[in-house]
């Protein structure tokens, strides 16, 4: 247990180390700066003038506070395919991550229970998932964008594919984990499959099937970035990616502070939910 | 006591796989309609897998259960069983878990009937104003009393009981064994009842089993509680016959006899505890 008090010096400790941040931040792009000297000349020319002017470089935290004022305040604006508002761009990312993971929990959920029910099925499908667990979703990004031939789709397909490992093999060891006696109680009762499957085994299962859905909604936020930067066309990653070639550091710094926000508050979510379904014993 | 009985063990033999020699072999014994047993035995001799059997929830190797004249098939809501470790779905709350086994036994049901149905079995353990909370909130006692409430709401034909007040301190053990010889008085149902307390045999069981230490165990003896009915917990003591039913049973436990009974379908039956009457014959 917390001591009292103990959260509001966390909470002023965090500021303090916030405030430290911002300060440090600020001293380095404001002090010597990137001396062009130092810097590789293949990448001096790759950044024009923009790196090789020393403290102009990088901005500080007070440019990307303006800038974050400034695309906040007209965040769903559309001037074309290169000049989106930020709010559209992360609402294309926060799509392609909830249909490609609605579509993965659809699949593995129902699969993970027929697997932690039948440990013939389990033996029989281990080895397909502990070959096809390992490899990077984006290694796929090629073969879904021969096969589906539309590049949103095919993001929605990586998002799927690094979704299901986690919720797959979660639902299956909470499913088969369901203790003995609970499903004892249930059958000395003549409890039929279906009931048996919706009022004990899954409330049962429900808390580790729901930390397998935030661990798949942190990889899933992790991967849609990258996947985006390769397909491009909209999104959060094609934002970055595209702000990057405008040699706009301020809106990628920005990007990537959004990131970490939407992140957390997806990851926060499925904590609560996680609390809702939670038991004690 | 000469009506057919209610349940009949015949031959039963439970073999783990990977083991040499089976737990149990050759268990022979009948339970009368309405009669209370209790089982008594060595740790490890089987006795929960026997319950277990009996509820259907596990197979024997060999032998049959007959239940009202039936061959046992499976678990069935003619049986309820109390868990040792109560078992109850952690998920739900009381009236929950009682609904649960509420609605198995009666599908069509409405709402109202089951809480109403519920409600009863509740304050019937006393379990009154905790009907919102969920197991953890609860002590060993209470959710011990869920579990009896439970399996009294489906009104069994058959009781089971694994050593369902052994996890329990003494007091509230003791305020348990009067609730079950209260609620055994008015409903006569059938109970099998697996315990290590001698006194509790003593104050519950119409005849106590006698198991031989496993593996390969036997029933040793039956032993037919001769104290008389009616008993307390406060008068059991001073009942005429306690010494002499006490010593034995201890006797039992203390000695581990691993020997077989000559003839395991009609082990040696013992009435002690009423002074003066000489063993009865096995009503078999
Ligand atoms: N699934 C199993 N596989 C193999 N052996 C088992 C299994 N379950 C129980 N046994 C063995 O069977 C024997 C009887 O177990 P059981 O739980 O029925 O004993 P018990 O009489 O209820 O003991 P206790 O008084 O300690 O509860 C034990 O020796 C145990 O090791
Ligand atoms: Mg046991």
């Amino acid at each position: 247990m917390p001591r009292p008090g103990q959260r509001a010096r966390a909470i002023a400790l965090s500021l303090l180390l916030l405030a430290l941040f911002l300060g440090a931040w600020q001293a380095a792009v404001s002090g010597g700066g990137g001396t062009a000297a130092q810097m590789d000349p293949d990448y001096a020319a790759l950044m024009g003038t923009a790196a090789t002017q020393g403290a102009s470089a990088m901005p500080g935290p007070a440019q990307v506070a303006t800038r974050l004022a400034e695309l906040l305040a007209d965040p769903f604006y559309d001037r074309g395919a290169n000049d989106k508002g930020i709010g559209i761009q992360l609402g294309w990312s926060l799509l392609r991550v909830m249909l490609g993971y609605a579509l993965a929990v659809l699949v593995a959920v129902p699969l993970g229970f027929l697997i932690g029910t039948s440990a013939l099925l389990r033996q029989a499908l281990d080895p397909f998932i502990q070959i096809l667990k390992p490899i990077s979703p984006l290694a796929w990004m090629p073969l879904a964008l021969y096969t589906i031939k539309d590049s949103g789709r095919s993001a929605i397909f990586v998002i799927f594919i690094c979704s299901v490992w986690p919720l797959l093999l979660n639902t299956a060891f909470g499913v088969a984990s369901v203790r003995r006696e609970w499903l004892n109680v249930a059958r000395t009762l003549e409890v039929s499959r279906w009931r048996m499957a919706w009022r004990v085994i899954l409330p049962a299962a429900a808390p580790t099937i729901l930390t397998g859905m935030r661990i798949s909604i942190g990889i899933a936020w992790l991967v849609i970035v990258a996947a985006e930067m390769l397909v491009g066309g909209t999104g959060i990653g094609y934002f970055v990616w595209n702000q990057w070639n405008n040699l706009s550091i301020t809106d990628v710094i920005i990007a990537i502070l959004l990131i970490g926000l939407v992140g957390m508050a997806l990851d926060q979510l499925l904590a609560w939910a996680g609390r809702r379904v939670g038991y004690s014993e | 006591m000469n009506t057919r009985p209610h349940i009949a063990l015949q031959g039963l033999r439970k073999l783990y796989p990977g083991n040499a020699r089976p737990t149990f072999d050759e268990i022979w014994f009948d339970i009368m309609p309405g009669e209370f047993v209790c089982l008594i035995g060595h740790s490890g001799c089987g006795k929960t897998t026997l319950l277990n059997i009996l509820a259907g929830l596990e197979q024997a190797s060999g032998g049959t259960v007959i239940v009202e004249g039936r061959e046992l098939t499976g678990p069935g809501l003619d049986r309820a069983v109390i868990f040792q470790s109560h078992a109850l779905l952690p998920w739900m709350s009381v009236r929950e878990n009682i609904a649960f086994a509420i609605r198995s036994r009666w599908p069509g049901w409405s709402r109202a009937e089951v809480e109403a149905h519920g409600q009863r079995y509740i304050d019937l353990v006393h379990l009154s104003g905790a009907e919102r909370k969920k197991p953890a909130q609860l002590s060993g006692g209470m959710k011990q009393r869920v579990g009896i409430a439970r399996a009294l709401a489906i009104q069994p034909r058959i009781l089971l009981m694994d050593e369902p007040f052994s996890a329990l301190d003494a007091l509230t053990r003791g305020a348990l064994q009067d609730e079950v010889v209260a609620i055994s008085a008015t409903t006569r149902q059938t109970t099998f009842m697996i315990t290590h307390d001698v006194d509790e045999a003593m104050l519950l069981a119409d005849r106590i089993v006698l198991m031989t230490s496993g593996p390969d165990a036997r029933v040793a003896e039956i032993v037919e509680n001769g104290l008389p009915r009616g008993r307390t917990r406060q008068e059991l003591h001073r009942l005429p016959g306690y010494a002499a039913l006490r010593n034995h049973l201890l006797d039992f436990l203390v000695e581990r006899p691993a020997g077989r009974p000559a003839d395991p379908r009609h082990p040696p039956l013992r009435r002690i505890g009423a002074a003066e009457h000489p063993a009865t014959a096995n009503p078999r």
